[in-house]
């Protein structure tokens, strides 16, 4: 009779969870209004490529004849045989973005001087830069001709070289997985902080909501105050995963359904942000098919499946500790504007572990730092994830930190739900008073 | 008679300060016991004991003859002072929730709530959320819950607030019923004009002592004091009037009345009624001689204050 309660206790709290009128238009409008925005800002990016900047030239040197390629932002109109005045006329008149004036002198170094840049605003960089380069490329290659280099060896001399990484095994190395790896543990360890945030918030107002309504008392004469709170915690939580699951789906599918509908090329956005091409330096070289299938395997070769065990094991021990701390501040107060003093010292390691996770584990995910911060119970279940994608063992994270965090989470677990059953099983049957640190720590020995 | 409970020696500190200091009782089986005591005494911490929401740090509790035991809430109904519902559920859905959490089947729960629901006349609110009921609703709803699983041991804590008069009289008839019906009910209050009218036994806190405790009955012969309320006409008020003060303890202050009509209490030193009747009847024609009982609330009062004073 006793195991009966737990789940009418989990039954009640989800059907309670899911029924609430805000949880509901939240589940429905966020994956909308996400996926508004990711297709807001990938819209705007694209008008923002399309508005290319058109710059007149009026090239009256030898020195710059086909220098002048066309860029994504930026492309060119050509005036021949005309006088200064009338190209910066026809420059206002086309409404182009600027006029460039390259004057004919003996030497470079007095063309260069006497180039002028008109324009009716402030030029943007990305107008400058490339005209910029231009000149700076012809200097150089001038200098380096006084130096007795000619033009042949000066292509040559820009080659750009990238180091070949092996492992010791001999296999290729991949340069960027480590961050991309990082990035996928990021996200798990980002959403381990969201799902805290939020649904341990809801486990809070809701034992807050159990106070202000009176029912408590009835309800702890009849089923454990510890069971109580250990089916608000699992109710709210079986809630948040429904939650989960239906943003995710339908957001996956709104998103689909949008980039169909606005044929928005998800690859030439990445392409673009990433590949900036400086101009003057011989086209980038193509990143070798068989680089791209490396990626493709080094993806593939992530430990998914160790990698999604460990993340429910990280996330449930971490998701109940948060809880149950939630849960006796929610037992502590009388009302949720008592809970600011309480809920900080909480947030406070999940930011530090995301801060560190970014910062630290990205650039050196098994240094010293990193370490620390997976073992330590309280950011563990973030850092730890974000460490993981390189696997265990062998070039990954050591089994030992693997397991030792693991048995700090399990012992942290024990005594913090220890502690939270003990000050809510006190909080909830105490009204009218706001509580101090110290005040807890009484509670603890009644 | 068996007690349904037995509290020996009860005692339950929170920090340095006593919520509960020894306090023993027994409570007998089928009788509505009532728990009194000023605000503080210590009457929801030990109902808090009884339902084992709360432990004591030292002395037991026994129930039905043996020591308390975790299952036993089963067989308690407690309907606590500070008492609510969850305002966005159904009310139905709610009854059988709580229904359900002490224990009764799904199907069980629903045909004696429906029993009930008809009984108090609240059958067309199962559908209804909470926050639309009015105070009173929301209380039989919770007094409902209380009894559905038939408990041994009732605990009604201040069971009448929030009600109107008529409702708490079918609240007052129905918990006589349950005890009629063979339930052992504990009935904490500050109305002592229920206990009066309820309770066959009580148990006074204070100051998480337990100062007075018995049958109510009993209680009240300990603390009469042989103080009679006379109304009577004299023929000649002021002789007559002197010449019994003379004689007995008469407060004359007390004496009301005009045109020989006079009301007034008189303290016999002794149970000799009929001297001082023989004697009365001599001077005045006596319309009404009644021992003055002391009322639940007399005597909390007077306990209360007499411990205050030491």
């Amino acid at each position: 009779m006793e195991n009966s309660k737990l789940p009418l206790i989990i039954r009640r709290e989800y059907m309670a969870k899911v029924r609430n009128k805000s949880f509901v238009i939240m589940t429905f409008l966020s994956p909308i209004l996400m996926v508004g925005m990711i297709a807001l800002i990938a819209y705007l990016t694209k008008v923002n490529d399309s508005d290319k900047k058109v710059v007149g030239i009026l090239n009256q040197s030898d020195y710059f004849s086909t220098d002048f390629n066309i860029t994504d932002r930026t492309s060119y109109i050509f005036f021949e045989d005309i006088s200064l005045e009338k190209a910066k006329d026809s420059t206002l008149h086309l409404g182009l973005s600027g006029l460039l004036y390259i004057p004919d002198y003996e030497n470079l170094e007095e063309v260069v001087m006497e180039s002028y840049f008109y324009s009716k605003e402030p030029p943007s960089a990305a107008v400058l830069d490339p005209l910029e380069d231009v000149f700076q490329e012809r200097l150089r290659q001038r200098k380096l001709l006084t130096f007795g280099v000619s033009p042949e060896e000066f292509k040559l001399l820009n080659q750009p070289f990238e180091i070949n990484i092996l492992t010791f095994s001999g296999k290729q190395n991949l340069k960027g997985i480590n961050e991309l790896k990082a990035i996928i543990g990021g996200g798990f360890g980002y959403l381990i902080m969201m799902f805290i945030i939020i649904y341990g918030g809801f486990v809070m107002r809701s034992v807050i909501e159990e106070k202000t309504s009176r029912i408590i008392e009835v309800i702890i004469s009849s089923v454990k105050p510890f069971q109580l709170m250990l089916g608000k915690i699992i109710g709210t939580s079986l809630a948040g995963i429904t939650q989960f699951v239906i943003w995710i789906l339908s957001a996956s599918l709104l998103l689909f359904a949008v980039f169909m509908i606005f044929g928005i090329d998800l690859t030439g956005l990445s392409t673009q942000q990433s590949l900036p091409s400086p101009l003057g330096a011989p086209a980038p070289v193509d990143v070798p098919m068989d680089a791209m299938q490396l990626y493709a395997m080094e993806f593939l070769e992530i430990p998914w499946v160790l990698l999604i065990s460990l993340f429910l094991v990280y996330f449930i021990l971490g998701y109940l500790i948060y809880s149950s701390i939630y849960a006796a501040i929610g037992a502590a107060v009388d009302n949720e504007t008592d809970t600011q003093q309480f809920i900080f010292p909480i947030i406070l390691p999940l930011m530090l572990a995301i801060y560190v996770g970014f910062f630290s584990v990205f650039s050196n995910p098994h240094g010293p730092i990193a370490v620390g911060f997976s073992l330590f119970p309280l950011t563990s279940p973030i850092v730890m994830l974000m460490r993981l994608p390189g696997g265990i063992g062998d070039g990954g994270v050591p089994l030992w930190q693997v397991l030792t965090s693991i048995l700090f989470l399990i012992i942290t677990f024990i005594a913090i739900v220890w502690f939270a059953a003990k000050i809510y099983r006190v909080g909830i049957l105490m009204y009218g008073k706001k509580p101090t640190y110290k005040e807890l720590y009484k509670w603890l020995r009644y | 008679m068996n007690n349904i409970l037995v509290a020996q020696e009860v005692t339950k500190k929170f920090g340095n300060q006593y919520a509960l200091n020894k306090v023993s009782l027994s409570i007998p089986e089928n009788c509505i016991y009532g728990l009194l005591g000023p605000n503080g005494a210590g009457k929801t911490t030990l109902i808090r004991i009884i339902n084992q929401i709360t432990f004591p740090d030292s002395g037991s509790v026994l129930f039905d003859g043996r020591p308390l035991r975790p299952q036993d809430i089963a067989s308690i109904g407690y309907l606590p002072e500070e008492r609510g519902l969850y305002k966005s559920m159904k009310v139905g859905e709610q009854a059988l929730y709580l229904a359900q959490l002490k224990g009764l089947t799904k199907s069980e729960a629903k045909k004696r709530l429906k029993y009930w629901f008809e009984r108090l006349e609240i059958g067309d609110w199962w559908n209804r959320k909470v926050q639309e009921l009015s105070k009173g609703m929301a209380q039989k709803i919770q007094f409902i819950v209380t009894v559905l699983h038939q408990p041994k041991l009732l605990i009604f804590d201040e069971p009448f607030s929030g009600f109107d008069p008529i409702n708490a009289n079918i609240i007052k008839d129905e918990i006589i019923n349950l005890k009629d019906q063979g339930a052992s009910i504990i009935f904490s209050t500050h109305r002592m004009e229920s206990v009066e009218e309820l309770c066959e036994y009580i148990a006074l806190l204070h100051n998480s002592e337990k100062i007075l405790d018995g049958k109510l009955d009993d209680i009240k012969k300990q603390y009469k004091n042989n103080t009679f309320e006379v109304i009577a006409d004299f023929e000649n008020t002021n002789t007559g009037l002197e010449n019994l003060k003379s004689h007995y303890n008469i407060g004359i202050d007390e004496i009301k009345g005009q045109n020989g009509h006079c009301h007034f209490n008189v303290r016999l030193p002794s149970d000799d009624t009929k001297r001082f009747l023989a004697d009365l009847s001599t001077i005045a024609s006596v319309n009404s001689f009644v021992e003055t009982v002391p009322s639940a609330s007399d005597i909390f009062i007077k306990t209360v204050k007499d411990k205050n004073g030491k």
